[in-house]
């Protein structure tokens, strides 16, 4: 029976390779893909890049429309941010079943934040195109719907992990739903709430810079511009300030995770 | 002496399959400490809950203070509410706000939207909310925050929690099984004297035999959703405990002997 329960085990695993296995050389041979050029090109491409992709003295001069630009990607995906974890908290306190009001509008809302997680930023980018063009709305709103999403479905959780007991107990003093909403949930699962919004913030200036290569805006346009125009020295220059920002923005929160949790 | 409370007929039914209460007939007068014992999964929370509707009965008859309360609207039952403290079995305080804030979080039945979503609360209350956790033992950490005090002074602040409500009626759902044996006595002690002293109703799901065979005046023993003992621990019998432990009674049936013998 033992020997059975291991046995089967094994097997399911040994299967599970063979079938990634065989998946994998599918691809390969469907894409056309080949392992040994793929890598005997990477040296060049390193080259290539120590070579030609290097700030200069002289692309030092476009450093403010750089910075200028970097700063819009940077609020708009602050903003967008916020604006969507308003929403997600409320969506999230009708979606959580400790604080929904009834099952009714519990699964509208978890449905609503299951569909806007499910579809990736770079989609929703794609279809708010058609809306609003080439431009930083786009981005703000895809940014904002991606955001919206994924908070609601993180903070659902926490408000559940965090604040069952106590619902509980303030329910059974007979006290109101405000009360309940701002003594309990809010206090108890706020630190966590935070946390998620400055990861939240890190995801999306990380996006954003993409989202701005399809938008036309922002600091991903900036980098195109230079880019395409084959001023590689200031697109190296806009690659460098945006991992300073990213590391810069990650370091903050991280602080402030620390002093809140 | 009219009854304080009074269970008639009261069922509960999970689903198509599992019936946790089935036609649970009690009363408890003005004062009286009641213990509910039986085996884990006999109804004990599922009884304590449907009391203050925290789960609707099936079926029956729930009588507080002269309401009904399976009848009652939204507004009506948030009244009979505040007059009901309940004490949980983990504690369900507010970890990160301190002592003196879930103290009075036991008032925020009484305020309105705004003074309670807001948590506004008096001199007066705050002054009582001291004076409660005083004779808790609670003094010296009244600015703590809740996730800082040990397991025993959490439930104190639990009880203080529904004292400053001034119910007529406790509800405690295993308010000992996450204590040590010092903690836990601290607490029943301190039940016992609320419902001696205040003349608080005091209704408490146990565990432990020996504790409330101790500390009650009156026992009720409950087993598959059916109350098969209803008296006092002086009363109760090897017999009564087989009833309501079942087969698995062994073990008790040698701790009531040397209750009874001490
Ligand atoms: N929300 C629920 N949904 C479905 N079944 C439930 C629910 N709550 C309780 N039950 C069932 O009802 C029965 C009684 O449960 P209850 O929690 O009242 O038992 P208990 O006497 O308090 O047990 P314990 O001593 O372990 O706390 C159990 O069979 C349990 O599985
Ligand atoms: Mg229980």
């Amino acid at each position: 029976m033992q020997a059975d329960f291991f046995a089967k085990k094994r097997r399911n695993s040994i299967g599970f390779f063979a079938i990634l296995a065989a998946i994998t050389v599918g691809a390969i041979i469907i894409t056309e893909y080949d392992i040994v050029k793929g890598f005997e090109s990477l040296p060049r491409a390193v080259t290539w890049a120590l070579g030609n992709f290097y700030p200069t003295q002289e692309s030092l001069v476009k450093l403010p429309d750089i910075l200028s630009s970097l700063i819009e990607t940077l609020l708009v995906s602050i903003a967008a941010t916020s604006i969507g974890a308003v929403f997600a908290l409320f969506f999230a306190l009708m979606g959580s079943n400790t604080t929904r009001v009834n099952a009714f509008f519990g699964s509208i809302s978890r449905a609503i934040a299951t569909l806007f997680r499910n579809i990736d930023v770079a989609a929703w980018a794609l279809i708010l195109l058609f809306s609003f063009g080439q431009s930083s709305l786009t981005g703000y709103f895809a940014l904002f719907f991606g955001s919206f999403g994924f908070l609601t479905r993180a903070f659902v959780e926490t408000i559940d992990e965090v604040s069952g007991g106590s619902v509980e107990a303030l329910r059974a003093t007979g006290a109101n739903y405000a009360s309940i909403i701002f003594q309990s949930v809010i206090p108890s699962s706020v630190p966590q709430m935070l946390s998620w919004v400055l990861f939240m913030i890190e995801t999306n200036i990380r996006s954003a810079t993409l989202i701005g290569l399809l938008t036309g805006s922002g600091i991903g346009f900036t980098f195109n511009l230079y880019y395409k125009s084959l001023n590689y020295d200031i697109a190296s220059l806009v690659v460098v300030t945006i991992i300073i920002s990213i590391l810069l923005i990650e370091s903050i929160s991280n602080y402030v995770r620390r002093v809140i949790l | 002496m009219t009854p304080l409370l009074e269970v008639n007929h009261v069922s509960k039914q999970f689903g198509n399959e599992t019936k946790a209460l089935s036609d649970v007939n009690f009363s408890v007068s003005e004062g009286e400490f009641v213990s509910i014992i039986g085996p884990s999964g006999a109804g004990k929370s599922t009884l304590l809950r449907c009391i203050n509707r925290m789960i609707d009965a099936s079926n029956g008859e729930i009588i507080f203070d002269n309401m009904n309360v399976m009848n009652l609207k939204k507004k009506e039952l948030k009244m009979v509410r505040t007059k009901i403290g309940m004490i949980f079995q983990h504690y369900n305080l507010v970890n990160r706000l301190s002592v003196i804030e879930n103290t009075l979080h036991g008032n925020l039945g009484k305020k309105s939207t705004i003074a309670g979503a807001l948590g506004l609360y008096n001199q007066e209350e705050k002054e009582q909310a001291v004076k409660i956790l005083s004779t808790l033992g609670l003094v010296e950490h009244i600015y703590k925050r809740a996730d800082q005090l040990s397991g025993g002074q959490k439930q104190r602040v639990g009880i203080a929690r529904a004292l400053i409500q001034n119910p007529r009626m406790m509800l405690c759902d295993e308010p000992i099984a996450s204590l040590d044996p010092n903690s836990a006595k601290v607490i029943m002690d301190h039940l016992r004297n609320i419902s001696t002293t205040m003349g608080i109703t005091v209704l408490v799901n146990l565990h432990q035999v020996d504790v409330a065979l101790k500390y009650s005046d009156r026992v009720i023993g409950i087993n598959h959703g059916q109350v098969v003992f209803n008296g006092t621990p002086k009363d109760i019998t090897k017999d009564d405990i087989q009833r309501i432990y079942g087969s698995e009674a062994e073990d008790l049936i040698f701790d009531i002997g040397g209750i009874h013998a001490s």
